[in-house]
């Protein structure tokens, strides 16, 4: 037992029941949405109206429903893939790039190549956006190997510049002639478009999601190779005294990281916009590290986090037809993850108060 | 182009390498206490954008560009205060925290903001030439023809080495991040001490920002930092935990920014989104070579970087 201050005390737990890790996770989202509310009427907005807003945009209509898995799609993908370099303690950061070099390859597909048919043309573009998204999150992957160069700050600077690559592509030689001067690419042809399921805009990409974390769940719990993974993430000293080879396992979980975030980029203009554009992605590659991080790298809560991050989305653009800025979504996001964290103390510790002298 | 036409263009570009790299160098000088008292904080992206937006909101309504760097001084300070409070007192993963202080900086100057976007600032910080000094040929245009802002960090950054290398404080903050324990012996209050520190490093921060919306554009944009706050922490790495090479290092970022600016007023045919990609890469070629080359910058880090101190466990 230690002396945090005059009052409260930290006692290690040695075990933390999952229930109990469960009612956390709700009770810390739900308090951040409350300080939340409590901030937006201090700021001179009705946080009732704010939040029904929200939740009647999202759940009040079939539109707002379909809307919300199309948004959750991309960070089901994301968040995948950015949980398997997480659970080594490898910060990729680099999802919001890894997303656009994969939606950049899986383009070019279709654009050089337009008369494939799709039995080729779709596993093609899923082969060259995994490539791309892969081979984008090596470069970084290689000085952190070999030189110890933090991976948080290469794989962000990437970003930038994948975004900056797409914007001249759309804005300059891949530009839709027929396209009226605005930063698209020529349609894609029929073949190169994943189906949509029942009408509505949710598409294929929602299989990918389900079949990623299906098969993380595998590598992690059943296979030697997520066995290193795991203690690699716990303590790269116990893994180098087990001789496990460091720099491979390095370079390999961000290639398949960086291939799942890949893929997802391929997703998104095969199943959504069928051409490449300006802003593939509003940032989902940020609010995937939130989806990961509260889903504890779990593949299957990923999913489910993941939907409800696509909802709270999804009610960010409701409000804004009352003036508010969407921004005020990130900002309940961020929040959101200051509880988490803050949450989790109480998995980690019981918490005593009284006055107590340390021994 | 005559000579004098050239030293010209040198010179003008070398004046913006200054002002472009203030911004970095106020963020950076942030992080560099922040890091040297143990704790790293990368949500230095959403405290510059809280400290710009704050800065602006208060220099609209005030009239007065000072009274935006003091709301950004506090605004910096109170959000760096979440992240001191969730790593230092509850002890949770330090690259998270940073994370969602980023996530939330950028959303909650969006929010904040909305209604100030494309407004003119009444009153920016405008260029003063200092007296004499801005006589001197070459140097006097490049560093003593700017604003109020850029001569403070004339001030800071000397004053920090100082305080770091040559005070009884500063050997106490170096103590703290290269061993609490021992820090916590000599009677150092570690946690207070690092409280103190991550608040300063936010303000700082803040004020960072606030040169972007109250002295470089002079406006507020949603997400106007793009991207410096990381290159600001990308920098204290480069720089050694050492405000004098952070300083050298803020003017060579700014100056590549400045020099994309510059080719495409000079029609170099380069289209524009490469020399947008520059600052970036060259982070991460900076990174790269100082880490390979240089041992020292991972023996330099301090020791006790990103592990919380608990008592107990010594």
């Amino acid at each position: 037992m230690r002396r945090l201050s005059g009052f409260i005390y930290f006692e290690k737990r040695l075990n933390t029941p999952r229930a109990s890790v469960f009612i956390i996770t709700v009770l810390s989202v739900f308090l951040s949405l409350v300080l939340g509310g409590v901030f937006l009427s201090v700021t001179g907005h009705d946080p009732i109206e704010i939040y029904s807003k929200m939740f009647s945009g999202v759940f009040g209509s079939s539109f707002g429903l379909s809307e919300t898995l199309v948004r959750a799609i991309p960070l089901m993908i994301l968040g995948l893939g950015i949980s398997v370099a997480f659970r080594m303690q490898l910060w990729n950061i680099g999802a919001e790039g890894q997303i656009y070099m994969g939606a950049f390859a899986a383009s070019w597909v279709p654009l050089t190549f337009p008369h494939l048919p799709t039995y080729i043309m779709l596993p093609a573009m899923i082969t060259a956006a995994m490539l791309a998204g892969g081979l984008w999150a090596l470069i970084p992957a290689i000085p952190r190997a070999y030189l110890g160069v933090n991976e948080i700050i290469t794989t962000l600077m990437l970003n930038y510049v994948a975004i900056l690559w797409v914007e001249y592509l759309v804005f300059g030689p891949w530009r839709d002639p027929q396209g009226f001067n605005f930063p698209l690419s020529a349609p894609f042809p029929e073949a190169a478009r994943l189906g949509s399921l029942g009408g509505s805009r949710v598409h294929g990409g929602i299989l990918f999601a389900l079949v990623i974390a299906v098969i993380i769940y595998i590598i992690i719990n059943r296979t030697r190779w997520g066995y290193e993974i795991k203690v690699i993430g716990e303590s790269e000293a116990a893994a180098r005294y087990a001789g496990m080879d460091i720099r491979r396992n390095i370079l390999l979980v961000m290639l398949l990281s960086g291939a799942i975030c890949g893929l997802a980029g391929m997703s998104e203009v095969s199943g959504i916009s069928g051409r490449l554009q300006h802003g593939v992605s509003p940032g989902y590659g940020y609010t995937a590290i939130i989806v990961a991080w509260l889903a504890k790298l779990n593949p299957f809560v990923i999913i489910v986090a993941a939907i409800l991050f696509g909802g709270l989305q999804v009610g960010g653009y409701m409000v804004q037809s009352s003036g508010i800025s969407a921004a005020v979504a990130t900002m309940l996001q961020g929040a959101i993850l200051f509880f988490v964290l803050g949450g989790e103390v109480f998995n980690r510790y019981r918490i005593r108060l009284g006055r107590r002298e340390a021994p | 182009m005559t000579d004098t036409g050239q030293t010209n263009v040198l010179v003008l570009i070398l004046a913006t390498a200054v002002t472009a790299g203030t911004p970095i160098l106020y963020a950076a000088l942030g992080e560099l206490l922040t890091e040297r008292s143990g704790v790293i904080n990368l949500g230095v992206e959403g405290m510059m954008l809280i400290g710009a937006v704050s800065g602006f909101m208060t220099a609209v309504v005030f009239k007065n560009p000072w009274a935006g760097v003091a709301a950004a001084l506090l605004a910096g300070g109170a959000v760096a205060l979440i992240h001191a409070f969730l790593t230092i007192t509850l002890r949770t993963n330090q690259v998270v925290s940073g994370l969602a202080l980023t996530i939330f900086g950028t959303g909650l100057s969006g929010y904040l903001g909305k209604s100030f976007i494309g407004l003119p600032l009444p009153v920016p910080f405008t260029s003063r030439p200092l007296g004499m000094l801005s006589e001197i040929p070459f140097f006097g245009p490049v560093f003593f023809n700017h604003d109020p802002l850029v001569y403070l960090t004339y001030l800071l950054v000397p004053a920090l080495w100082v305080f770091i290398y040559k005070m009884r404080p500063g050997m106490h903050l170096r103590a703290l991040g290269e061993n609490p324990s021992a820090a916590d012996s000599l009677g150092v209050k570690v946690f207070l001490s690092r409280y103190m520190y991550v608040v300063a490093g936010g303000m700082l921060a803040g004020v960072g920002g606030a040169y972007l919306s109250l002295a470089y554009a002079p406006s507020w944009l949603e997400n106007m930092t793009a991207g410096r706050g990381w290159i600001a922490v990308a920098l204290v790495i480069f720089a050694l935990w050492n405000p004098l090479r952070a300083m050298v290092g803020a003017y060579i970022f700014g100056g590549i920014d400045a020099l994309g600016l510059r080719l495409q007023v000079l029609g170099v045919m380069i289209p524009s989104f490469f020399l947008q990609m520059m600052p970036y890469i060259f982070t991460i070629l900076v990174l790269v070579v100082v880490l390979g080359k240089n041992r020292s910058a991972r023996t330099g880090s301090p020791g006790a970087l990103g592990i919380p101190f608990d008592r107990e466990e010594r």
